[in-house]
């Protein structure tokens, strides 16, 4: 009855499916902190040895990588209620989608 | 008869339980508030970025331009220190949740001790550039790199003014375990600044 009881709970509490109340263990963060450092020092690393084209995208990736790392582990996003997710996702997609379409028409205006 | 609390545990409003009504969402109001400014902001930094993208590698422009004067090595420096004061803020963020106060304290300060690290760094670097000659006025490249760089700057001061007003309602006992979210808003705020640096950092300094 308990179990069922606490299920229900969970329901109502994280309506949309979050998996609150699993955050990562210091240890977690220590890891996470020092997964961070090292895309930092690989980022660096491509700044000087140069691997011709790829060196842009690759930069890129690495970025995102680091971003969504922040924002999942730290920021809680993967732990929380998907609605803080979506909204801030949107609001990421907004900003991606507007400049680049700004950028993109820019030099026809020039 | 389910008291306020119990009521505000149901409904996934952690940190302030008793402090207001469970809302439809799950979600306390100060917290979604936190995270519909932070999308907000997303569009701001998106529009300085912007504006550095179309002119920095523009023609007709005189002087020097900042990718001209960067110094990899100290800038990276400066990641480094904002990137672990974002571990020292999700520690703080865990601390309070578990009722350690002390190392709380101990991790807010040490978060905007880091955060004034990367400030003193960043107005060095300012200062280094303009010695070398570029500043706001030398040309639209740099106007537009200081603009975007001094308002990432603000934003951490303004993350700094608010570690150090939690830290000091902590050491007067008016930052209890119902208080952990607070902390958390704070911390959200915090590893947004982080995640805004990151995206500098790359497409800024190191992306030719």
């Amino acid at each position: 009855m308990n179990e069922t009881a606490t299920q229900t709970e969970d329901t109502r509490a994280h309506p949309e499916g979050g998996e609150h109340g699993a955050h990562p263990t210091e240890a977690k963060y220590y890891k996470i902190a020092l997964f961070l450092a090292v895309v930092t020092a690989g980022e660096v690393a491509l700044y000087y040895f140069d691997i011709g084209a790829a060196t842009n995208p690759v930069l890129m990736a690495m970025a995102a990588v680091k971003f969504a790392t922040v924002a999942m582990f730290f920021m809680h996003l993967k732990f929380d209620n998907r609605v803080l997710r979506r909204l801030f996702i949107t609001g990421l997609i907004l900003a991606v989608a507007v400049y680049a379409a700004a950028l993109r028409m820019f030099p026809y205006f020039q | 008869m389910a008291d306020a609390s119990t009521l505000a545990h149901e409904h996934g409003v952690t940190g302030h339980a008793g402090d207001h009504p469970p809302t439809n969402t799950g979600i306390s109001n100060e917290k979604l508030a936190m995270w519909a400014f932070l999308g907000s902001e997303c569009l701001l930094f998106g529009a300085l970025m912007s504006t550095y993208f179309l002119y920095r590698n523009r023609g007709g422009q005189t002087g020097l331009r900042p990718r001209d004067v960067f110094d990899i090595p100290f800038t990276s420096f400066s990641s480094f220190v904002l990137l672990t004061s974002s571990l020292t803020m999700v520690l703080a963020v865990a601390a309070i949740q578990r009722g350690d106060h002390r190392k709380t304290r101990a991790w807010l300060v040490a978060t905007a001790m880091l955060g004034a690290t990367f400030i003193a760094g960043q107005i060095f670097e300012f200062t280094q550039f303009i010695r070398e000659g570029v500043s706001l006025s030398t040309n639209v490249a740099s106007g537009a790199f200081f603009v975007l760089t001094g308002f990432h700057g603000a934003h951490v001061t303004i993350g700094i003014v608010m570690l150090l007003t939690l830290w000091m309602r902590s050491l007067r006992n008016k930052l209890g375990t119902e208080k952990a979210e607070a902390v958390e808003i704070v911390g959200l705020y915090w590893h947004f600044v982080d995640v805004v640096w990151i995206v500098i950092f790359t497409v800024v300094y190191l992306i030719p």
